[in-house]
């Protein structure tokens, strides 16, 4: 626990309420190696552990399967192979039943998990694992979007169009227009931790499975389905994660279900900890998108219409493809009105490892297709980028006609225009734009650049009936509370943020409150931790639990000491009863001797949602977060490598339950983005193989690769404009997309070598390579 | 006599262990067999650095700690050192440690997967270095992977340490003599050989022991720092027994330099090697600063990235053009070869069975040359190299090149001389105009091939561009000519 100076019985405030900067829970626990991940955890006598065998080609039927020398390797204990699923042998989380446990028959991409080897060690497992003898006829593989045709193509999800007046009308009619394509890479999450499940059977059907997930109900859910039992025999437990981003919102399944059945069969726990090459080959990752845009627009820079293509490349399965690249179309506006916009997705099947969510969920992707229509209307005539998204923005609040989205919802919240206008005089951007200029005039070989991007992003699961949460909080006789969410801890800091609330709420410190273990026996039927919604549904769930019990507690207390109930009031660690002051702890023990209930099941609900998907209308989002980012970089012209010189960043997150842990996100957010945008690159062969597959051929930031100056500031201005949990406003995602200023800020620097008279038209990411080509290429068409 | 246990420190214990397997790494030890779980496995190849722990040797009699990859680092190679792991860091009370307690008060940890690894990089550094500059940082965590916090909040930390202590009171300070009369005595100079059959390794006490050891066993793995075999193991699963470990072999990590000539002995690591090229041949220190991690150059050898032969060690390129040679020895019989003769072909070097390389002699350029490498990658640092080219040009004074030699990795088989690149230099005037067209002669040397770190049409752009900057580098022009994150001090 973090030590939190206790404030007695007469203090003004609580230690460690909403509103204040609490270190993350674990954080001493973190520094210390005593912080406690499941493959830290002490392994039940005889624990087994299981290894994954996987397809070496990216397409094709199974001729046969020789495991023979894998079961009589060192050892090994059982094999098992997708005929010894005993329930369904599927882990798809769209309902599609299109992503088997095990795959048999045929394969859909190399890396394909086919049978798992369990045996007495790791080591012996990993090695028995590359014994097998499988031999495929192998089929044509589709591995790229590029070319592929959304009217004739498989798709593994229905499509879906937003449409708002006639785009092609108003292009048509337009004074200009600009048609273009762009290739926006994909991501690997890199959490430290890699997947991993601990299985622990029990009697009857029952198994317990501690699984690294960030959506434990659904890992149930599965699990139970393939083990063919009711979901009341699985429990799910998760602590902690070394990490999520969304590569454990539905990738878990897998691990989970394998070491469940494994454990169900051998009558022992078994493990399952995929070495890290098999993680990032196995287990699905960002979308990458084709995004096909044309923009219609007059001499002044006015967008007067859009036309989006965003072709996904979503691997063998459904999985979250449809979500995502709905969500993709949900910000292909970012902070811009569209007066007539049409924006269709196409999810492609490819022979690939199936996509899935990852921080921001398509939404990211999305912008980038805003951001590149505004760059291409801004080196159309010749202008500053900032001044053309400036003049684009949706409208200020009330300023009817230019405030409604691709989707049919009304922007009520913006305050998009503050945010720039703010930033863009604390990061002085003018003086530097110009300053940039002098410098590039007189360098030959270095060039720099800047931009500044704004970010707005939907906040709600756009899957409606995903907004709801479950909390379960007890009191107990000694006035501690033990506190239960279904929301998951990977890091970001949501279980001290509910833990601070149900502090706040029954005015307690919060060393008095006890995080607990996110478990589906405690509150069942919970949605992923994903859609950066964690605090906003479990803070307002937790707050409901501990609500019901402070109305218990004040009608005792009323009926015992003969007072109005509005004579009851939680002061700190103590209660004001008429003219007394009993203590917390008193007041639960009376409680307690009078049979009243000191436990209680939280709920919330998302109020105001709905979503009509087949007519691409609703209102989806409860509310936008908003945030902006100014970055500066210098590019070396000779071999396309860069630094990022400076950023400065300007985000909102309402009125901030904490900001130290806001804080936090938005910086990691923000180089995480970088990554993605810059020397994050995955890279497929030929044959479908995974070529980085590893940190030593995949590159994620270091601390070198961090902006030189980095100036991040919350707006202390900003509040929540609905009644969201204490007017604080969701971090997880929205700052990953201000990373788009570094994208264009290097854009900005390439299309200095033609003077900014061409769109450099970068793809992502922006690898010294793609740097280096670009400016080549802009050299090459002014004759430079 | 040899020895049938290996014996080292562990936190405050001394460890004999005579049942292990040459393939055995530090971390599994700690994890499974110890139970000290607080060092974590993130890559299991020396990239992430969540299985950061300090190892404590002797070097001169002086005790020195590095931080270094648990996870490919082999008990075998741990005799007479001191293995401290996050663990040791808990104080006698309940106080955390200045390095912890600034993590906490900053807010340096969000998943805290990697916590610990940084937790050990910055230890090492605070050590080292208890007001280190920014640059320091950055560079001390190159081995280090956080994903979620940016970095931003680790740094501030790392700043902040010594206003939660005094590095000179810290435990490894302060028991540092107690410390380093125990290794000594560990030190008994004899041979370790321990397992048998398919398992076997063996530790030689001196140079002469190790020529004879490699005699007898021409088919052993010769395991320095292991920053490549280690990967063998953990990713390949290959066999290497038996294994000979010859990182504490002190004859292999000296340095000297006599008559402009450095001789640095083939286990001297990247970090040893670094103090005297930087210092001698200043071009190479940022070269090598950007080599793995800081625990991997720890642990690296000089020898180790010759002997390996890949065409991606970033080492060889310079080597070639300031004219090293080998000394490659088996038993008592030496050779010394040109650096360059030693790569033959892919995979295929010039050393016998039996032969190890003891030293490479790096002739220290003239003053009147001019000496450069640039690597080129992905990432700045901490990654492999996409090209990397070498430069060493003489001008005379009618102003026309008199000497030039060039080298480069990434854009062949093995590491390799530019030639033609040369040729077309040598006898011209040193001007732009001579760049422009040597780098028509490209082609002839070179074809390199398509991978994940670059394309053919970008290694070979950028190859040719980096004689283009050699030359403004020379010609010492006003304005920049790379982008860099610090300026030279």
């Amino acid at each position: 626990m973090n030590k939190h100076a206790s404030t007695g019985l007469g203090a003004a405030r609580i230690s460690g309420g909403v509103a204040t900067d609490q270190k993350h829970d674990s954080a001493r626990k973190h520094v210390t190696g005593g912080a406690v991940y499941i493959d830290d955890m002490p392994e039940p006598a005889g624990t087994l552990h299981a290894c994954l065998g996987l397809s070496t080609v990216a397409h094709g039927t199974i001729r046969s399967i020789d495991l023979s020398a894998v079961r009589a390797a060192s050892g090994v204990v059982d094999v098992i192979t997708g005929e010894d699923v005993p329930g369904e042998n599927d882990i798809s989380p769209s309902g599609k039943h299109d992503e088997p446990v095990l795959a048999t028959g045929k394969v859909e991409f190399h890396g394909q998990p086919i049978f798992a080897v369990v045996a007495r060690t790791r080591e012996e497992a990993r090695r028995a694992c590359r014994l097998a003898r499988i031999d495929y006829d192998e089929l044509p593989a589709l591995l790229d979007i590029d070319g592929l045709d959304p009217g004739g193509d498989r798709l593994v999800t229905a499509p879906l169009t937003l449409q708002r007046g006639d785009a092609t009308a108003a292009i048509t009619a337009a004074p200009r227009h600009v048609a273009g394509q762009m290739r926006v890479g994909g991501q690997d999450h890199f959490y430290l931790e890699g997947h991993i499940a601990m299985a622990v059977p029990g009697e009857d059907m029952d198994v317990t499975v501690f699984s690294s997930t960030q959506h434990p109900s659904e890992v149930q859910h599965m699990v139970a389905h393939a083990l063919g039992v009711p979901s009341h025999a699985v429990t799910i437990e998760v602590r902690r994660m070394g990490g999520g981003f969304g590569g454990k919102e539905t990738q878990a399944n897998q691990f989970g279900a394998v070491a469940a059945i494994a454990a169900k069969r051998l009558g022992r726990a078994v493990k399952i900890r995929p070495d890290r090459d098999d993680d990032m080959v196995a287990t699905g990752k960002r979308h990458d998108f084709l995004i096909d845009y044309e923009v219609g627009f007059d001499d002044e820079g006015n967008i007067l219409g859009v036309d989006f293509t965003y072709g996904a490349r979503c691997g063998f399965s459904s999985d979250l493809s449809g979500p995502v690249t709905d969500r993709a179309l949900f910000h292909c506006d970012n902070a811009y009105f569209y007066p007539a916009v049409k924006a269709r997705s196409a999810p492609y099947y490819t022979n690939t490892v199936s996509n899935t969510a990852f921080r921001g969920f398509g939404g990211p992707q999305g912008m980038m297709g805003a951001e590149r229509i505004v760059d291409e209307v801004a080196f159309a005539l010749g202008k500053d980028p900032l001044e053309i998204r400036k003049r684009n923005f949706y409208g200020r609040n009330g300023d009817e006609g230019r405030d409604v989205t691709p989707y049919h919802q009304t922007v009520e919240d913006n305050v998009v225009h503050r945010i720039v206008e703010e930033l863009e005089a604390s990061a002085d951007y003018k003086r530097r734009r110009r300053e940039i200029e002098a410098f590039n005039a007189n360098s030959g070989i270095v060039k720099r650049g800047i931009a500044l991007t704004p970010v707005k992003f939907g906040i709600s699961f756009t899957a409606t009936h995903f907004n709801q949460a479950g909390a379960l909080v007890h009191v107990y006789t000694d006035g501690s509370v033990h506190l239960n969410h279904g929301g998951t801890e990977m890091g970001q800091g949501l279980y001290v943020k509910v833990a601070q609330v149900v502090a706040e709420e029954f005015q307690i410190d919060l060393d008095r409150v006890k995080i607990t273990a996110t478990t589906t026996g405690k509150v069942p039927n919970t949605s992923a931790t994903a859609a950066s919604s964690g605090s906003d549904l479990n803070g307002m769930a937790a707050r409901n639990a501990a609500r019901q019990i402070k109305d218990r507690l004040c009608d005792f207390a009323a009926r015992k000491y003969g007072l109005p109930k509005d004579q009851i009031k939680f002061l700190p660690n103590r209660v004001r009863v008429g003219n007394q002051e009993i203590p917390f702890a008193e007041l639960i023990r009376e409680a307690y001797m009078a049979r009243v209930q000191l436990s209680a099941a939280g709920f919330y609900k998302t109020p105001k949602i709905h979503w009509d998907r087949d007519r691409g209308a609703g209102r989806p989002f409860y509310y936008f977060a908003y945030g902006a980012s100014c970055s500066e970089v210098s590019i070396d012209t000779l071999t396309g490598e860069y630094m990022v010189e400076r950023s400065d960043i300007l985000h909102e997150t309402g009125r901030s339950l904490n900001r130290a842990i806001d804080l936090g996100q938005i910086e990691g957010g923000f180089v995480q983005g970088m990554g993605w945008l810059t020397t994050e690159e995955l890279v497929w062969d030929e044959k479908g193989r995974l070529r980085t597959h590893a940190p030593s051929t995949y590159k994620i930031p270091l601390a070198s690769d961090r902006p030189k100056i980095f100036n991040v500031a919350l707006a202390d201005w900003a509040e929540a404009h609905e009644p969201t949990i204490h007017r604080s406003k969701a971090v997880g995602e929205p700052p990953f997309m201000l990373a788009m200023s570094v994208f264009h800020a290097l854009s900005d620097a390439v299309a200095s070598v033609a003077d900014h008279r061409i769109c450099p038209r970068l793809d992502a990411p922006a690898t010294p390579e793609r740097v280096l080509m670009a400016v080549e290429r802009l050299r090459g068409e002014t004759g430079k | 006599m040899a020895r049938r246990e290996l014996r080292f420190l562990l936190n405050d214990e001394q460890v004999a262990l005579s049942d292990i397997r040459p393939d055995e790494t530090l971390l599994d030890y700690l994890r499974l067999t110890r139970s000290l779980r607080g060092t974590k496995e993130g890559c299991a190849e020396g990239d992430c650095g969540a299985c950061t722990v300090l190892v404590g040797r002797l070097v001169d009699g002086e005790l020195v700690y590095e931080s270094v990859n648990a996870c490919i680092r082999f008990l075998g190679s741990l005799d007479a050192c001191h293995v401290v792991t996050v663990e040791h860091l808990k104080g006698s009370d309940d106080a955390l440690h200045p390095v912890q307690q600034a993590m906490v008060d900053f807010h340096g940890s969000q998943c805290g997967f990697c916590t610990p690894g940084f937790v050990m990089s910055l230890y090492a550094l605070w050590m080292r270095a208890p007001n280190p500059s920014d640059e320091a940082i950055e560079k001390a965590l190159q081995g280090n992977l956080c994903r979620c916090t940016g970095y931003e909040a680790i740094m501030r930390a790392a700043r902040a340490v010594s206003s939660y202590g005094d590095a000179g009171k810290d435990a490894l300070a302060t028991e540092r003599s107690a410390v380093a009369a125990r290794l000594a005595e560990l030190r008994d100079g004899a041979r370790v050989e321990i397992g048998t059959g398919k398992d076997r390794l063996i530790v030689p006490a001196t140079i002469d022991d190790f020529a004879e050891v490699l005699e007898r066993e021409p088919g052993a793995t010769i395991v320095a720092g292991s920053t490549d075999v280690g990967l063998w193991v953990t990713k390949f699963m290959r066999e290497i027994s038996p294994a000979v470990f010859i990182g504490g072999i002190e004859e292999l990590r000296s340095m000297s330099e006599k008559d402009g000539i450095i001789t640095i002995g083939a286990g001297v690591s990247y970090s040893e090697a670094h103090r005297l090229l930087r210092a001698r041949i200043p071009s190479l220190g940022p070269l090598i600063d950007r080599i793995g991690g800081e625990q991997v150059r720890n642990m690296g050898t000089i020898g180790g990235n010759i002997a390996n032969g890949s065409p991606i060690g970033d080492t060889p390129p310079p080597l070639i053009v300031l004219g090293a040679t080998l000394t490659l020895r088996k038993g008592a019989a030496r050779r010394t070869i040109a650096l360059e003769d030693f790569f033959i072909d892919y995979g295929k070097q010039d050393r016998a069975a039996g032969e190890f390389i003891e030293a490479v002699h790096v002739p220290v350029p003239d003053a009147g040359t001019h000496f450069s490498a640039y690597k080129v990658t992905k990432r700045r640092d901490e990654d492999i190299t996409a090209a990397l080219g070498a430069f060493s040009v003489s001008v005379g004074a009618d102003g026309k090149v008199a000497f030039a030699r060039i080298a480069y990795g990434g854009m062949a088989a093995t590491p390799k001389r530019a030639r033609a690149v040369e040729a077309a230099l040598v006898g011209r005037p040193w001007e732009i105009a001579t760049i422009e067209a040597a780098m028509e002669a490209y082609r002839t040397d070179f074809t390199p091939i398509s991978d994940m770190r670059a394309s053919a049409e970008y290694r070979m752009l950028a190859a040719k561009n980096l004689l283009k900057r050699f030359y403004l580098d020379t010609t010492g022009t006003t304005t920049p000519i790379t982008v860099k994150r610090f300026e030279a001090v």
